[in-house]
């Protein structure tokens, strides 16, 4: 039957630049583009184009440019193309609409909207080349008081357990089997090159990673795919995943196509059956439900490992966390609303949860007013995008960020929202073998330490800037941030002042 | 001496090394030229076998001691005994096809480019035949599925 969808993008090939030399067509998992020998040259597909920008990176003679298909809209401010593109996609399926990676919608960016201060004349600032500049942080819970034997200069106070990050960045949960084994290594590779972590998400942790577990953080979702005590005492730190900033209360499915042998057998279920992970946890209910299961992975793990709580950005954000930090959770993760996701219900994705800035400067201010901020850390996710970003949420509150589609970026990714469909261009967030070789991982990490050495030489500089030395220094520093473009409401919640205030 | 090494675990059979290649052994060192307008046709050297499941570019060891280099009846064939690479010289080859059938690893290839059939293999990009230069295939491999680095022997 005909559907009534138009393609989305079109293929601009230049004829004057297209030598027919076929890499387009050997680039593309989806079929666009075919070298055609009775007419001699290359046509394509349009309406299979997803616009993930392998076949334009790749093409030897740069003969390609994706751009949007030409249909004008109806004149309509309100029946946007994209909006009836949707309905007759539903009209022709019946089915809930899919979509992939963060919320794309023209909501506000807040940290567009915040300024980062700079010292003149009254204060020095400090040149990092120049001087010793702290960027390492602990995460985990701290004491209410330390006692320290000044004369042996030794702490008495035993400490909870930390894990010790030399950038004040990790690289958020992408479990295998919604990325590639090759996807998950780049990360666990680069994570142990810059001493920070990655962490498996709810996939379980594959055998070959076992040598990076000293950098993993084992995530227990609601599916509990791979967890046995082997899993929780592998990693660095344990994170129970409550929420997904891309699709708050909502679960996951992978669907069985994608779970192959190795699949299964780190998530230890059947080979071809749909891995579901339900919208809740069906052991928590409350608070104390959630105590009870930090406790329960804390007595699993001989309470060596510090346990993280994980929740999308939502509306009573706030007091929830709050709740978490009573709980027993050692590092609280706030994931905002941009945050990516492999698959998601489209409607979830764009309309559901709330921007991080406000989010994390509410949290902070929460668990400030109640006295129990520097009982636990505050770990922000859900789009930051670069090294400024790190450091407004860093002045927000935050004690590190965790980024998840910045890294998948340094691996190639374009953004392109297809996850869901498994034939990821890339390498990425596909199971096929022909696709995930394409991702070496020794290529793919050095790009993302390269990433983020460039950052936190980028911090640095911010950093000294602002005349300050550590990266301690600057958490929940909201003095070093001003507001540009916000109204009152806003700036009441970020904590922070107008520009020129 | 440096030689290229193909691994096929991340060759991906795009083939940019085919290209690349081809640009590099044509007179204009242009890649729409040299597959359009160029006569003879520039010839590329490498070669990806295989399919999209697996493939690996196929290319000349620069044997120690190599078995086309024996064979060449005209002394077309030769190998550098101070830098250790193989090449073929044209203007000598009488496109026998002895060395075709001797190289082990079918890296070497007859192009009827001209009148005749001549002898086409990997020179390691040499801007000078017998000297070796930085092999433009490994330069555009997307996957390092082509490394050039040291190894034993000459």
């Amino acid at each position: 039957m005909l559907d009534y969808l138009l393609p989305r993008y079109k293929v601009l090939r230049d004829r004057d630049e297209c030598v027919q030399c076929g890499v387009c067509e050997r680039s593309c998992a989806n079929g666009v583009h075919k070298v055609d020998e009775d007419l001699g040259r290359v046509t394509a597909d349009h309406a299979k184009c997803v616009n993930c920008q392998r076949c334009v990176v790749m093409c030897p003679t740069t003969a390609i440019a994706i751009t949007r298909w030409p249909q004008v809209d109806a004149g309509s401010g309100n029946w946007t193309l994209e909006a009836m593109q949707d309905i007759a996609k539903q009209a022709q399926t019946g089915a809930v609409l899919l979509a992939s990676m963060g919320n794309p919608k023209d909501y506000p960016i807040y940290w567009d909207h915040l300024l980062l201060n700079a010292s003149q004349v009254t204060n020095p600032s400090i040149d990092p080349l120049r001087e010793p500049m702290e960027t390492r942080v602990f995460l985990g819970s701290r004491p209410g008081m330390l006692k320290v034997n000044e004369r042996e200069h030794v702490v008495m106070t035993p400490m909870p357990p930390q894990i010790r990050l030399d950038v004040p960045l990790m690289f958020s949960a992408m479990s295998f089997g919604s990325v590639s084994l090759n996807a998950q290594k780049s990360l666990a590779m680069a994570a142990k090159e810059l001493g920070t972590y990655f962490n498996t998400g709810e996939g379980g942790l594959h055998r070959d990673l076992e040598a990076y577990a000293d950098h993993a953080i084992v995530q227990v979702a609601s599916g509990r795919f791979g967890v046995d005590p082997h899993y929780l005492n592998a990693g660095a730190a344990i994170e129970i995943k409550i929420g997904q900033g891309a699709k708050p209360g909502i679960g996951g499915h992978l669907p069985g196509e994608k779970i192959n042998e190795e699949v299964s057998r780190t998530r230890m279920i059947p080979q071809g059956t749909d891995a579901i992970s339900p919208a809740p946890h069906h052991d928590i209910y409350s608070i104390e439900d959630l105590r009870q299961l930090i406790f329960s992975l804390k007595e699993a793990t001989l309470y060596r490992k510090p346990v993280a709580v994980k929740i999308a950005a939502v509306h009573n954000v706030a007091a929830i966390a709050s709740g978490m930090a009573r709980a027993g959770a050692d590092i609280i993760v706030v994931d905002g609303f941009r945050g990516g996701t492999g698959a998601a219900p489209k409607r979830i994705r764009d309309n559901v949860g709330i921007p991080i800035e406000l989010a994390l400067a509410a949290v902070d201010q929460r668990l400030r007013d109640e006295g129990i901020r520097s009982t636990v850390s505050l770990v922000a996710a859900g789009s930051v995008r670069s090294s400024a970003d790190v450091v407004r949420a860093i002045a927000l509150g935050a004690d590190a960020a965790y980024i998840a589609s910045a890294a998948l970026i340094a691996l190639g990714c374009h953004q392109c929202q297809d996850c869901s469909s498994g034939r990821c261009n890339w390498g990425i967030a596909t199971q096929n073998p022909d696709l995930t070789k394409r991702l070496n991982p020794e290529v793919a990490a050095e790009r993302v330490v390269n990433l983020v050495r460039g950052w936190n030489h980028e911090i640095k500089e911010m950093m000294g800037g602002m005349g300050i030395n550590a990266i301690d220094s600057l958490r929940g520093n909201r003095l070093m941030l001003r507001g540009i473009g916000l109204n009152d409401k806003e700036l009441e919640i970020l904590g922070v002042k107008y520009a020129g205030e | 001496m440096k030689r290229i090494y193909a691994i096929e675990a991340w060759c991906i059979d795009c083939k940019r090394c085919e290209v690349a290649c081809k640009t590099f052994h044509s007179r204009s060192r242009d890649t729409v030229k040299a597959f359009t307008v160029e006569y003879p046709q520039p010839q590329n050297r490498v070669r990806v076998e295989g399919t999209r499941q697996l493939s690996v570019a196929v290319n000349c060891r620069h044997c120690a001691q190599p078995k086309c280099v024996e064979g060449c009846i005209s002394g077309a064939m030769t190998k550098n005994p101070r830098t250790g690479v193989v090449t073929s010289d044209p203007r000598k080859c009488v496109g026998c096809r002895t060395c075709v059938s001797l190289c082990p690893f079918g890296a070497v290839r007859i192009e009827d480019v001209a009148e005749k059939g001549i002898a086409y293999k990997c020179d390691l990009c040499g801007e000078v035949p017998g000297e070796a230069g930085e092999p433009s295939c490994v330069a555009a491999c997307p996957n390092r599925a082509l490394i050039y680095v040291e190894s034993e022997g000459c």
